[in-house]
């Protein structure tokens, strides 16, 4: 998927889904343009190499309250360090560091 | 062979008492210590709020121990902590390998880094009150992201 545009989950490009349209695309004249700040890495950008999992508060943003992991296309993390927060993840679950589901 | 390099937490009710963890500890030291290995660091994080219940209790002593030594010793403290009462969870991870890789890492960014630096006629290290410092970046430091729906 390019440029972190629009949230389709799957489905193909649709030609009359509304909410793939492009941020400059004004068929309908008065539809606010999409605004929406471009996604980085935040490991890759604060260059944080070691995703530990006593580390709670580095993990804490990427588990929503529900208890899943935040997926990358909303967060923004690339493919490798997705790979090493899901595992850091999953060990600060087994020692109750962080929660498997919370209602 | 080269030891390897493990980092084993357990969890103790919240009741535990000093005692009782240097006790257990102790007997740890001893498996470990009969086992040619060596324990390299103890930590006591101390009371903790566990992030869902773990027999009835909401709260629990964590004790991180750092372990140098075979697979087989690891084997048979795992074992052994299963069996105990008192520990109410525990979890053993290999460290060695992530951590050189980790190191690896840092240590090549920095020299390519410095690297750089000398190639634009800079002394290598980055002075204090040169370029941004950590804190202050164009983000507003949030660390929310956009369209949370999952």
């Amino acid at each position: 998927m390019a440029f972190g545009q629009g949230r389709s989950g799957g489905g193909g490009r649709g030609k009359k889904s509304d909410k793939d349209k492009k941020a400059g695309d004004k068929k309908d004249g008065q539809r606010r343009p999409m605004f929406r700040r471009r996604k980085v890495c935040k490991f890759c950008a604060d260059k944080i190499d070691d995703i530990n999992y006593k580390d709670v508060k580095l993990l804490g943003p990427f588990v929503p309250e529900r208890g899943k992991v935040l997926p990358r296309r909303i967060s923004g993390t690339c493919a490798l360090h997705q790979r090493k927060l899901q595992v850091a993840i999953k060990r600060a679950r087994q020692i109750a560091l962080l929660p498997y589901v919370t209602e | 062979m080269a030891d390897r390099q493990y980092e084993l937490v357990y969890i103790l009710p919240p009741d535990t008492t000093e005692q009782q963890v240097t006790e257990l500890h102790e007997q740890l030291g001893q498996v470990v210590t009969r086992m040619h290995g060596h324990i390299e660091k103890n930590e006591n994080w101390g009371r903790r709020r566990l992030a869902y219940e773990i027999g009835h209790h909401k709260e629990g002593v964590y004790v991180l121990d750092v372990i140098n030594g075979s697979g087989e010793l690891m084997k048979e403290l795992d074992r052994r902590l299963k069996v105990m009462d008192l520990v109410i969870r525990h979890m053993v991870v290999r460290v060695d390998e992530e951590k050189s890789v980790v190191d690896r890492t840092r240590t090549k960014r920095q020299s390519s880094s410095e690297r750089r630096r000398v190639k634009r006629g800079l002394p290598p290290q980055r002075q204090p009150g040169e370029g941004r410092s950590p804190g202050d970046s164009d983000d507003d430091g949030d660390d929310r992201f956009d369209g949370v729906e999952v």
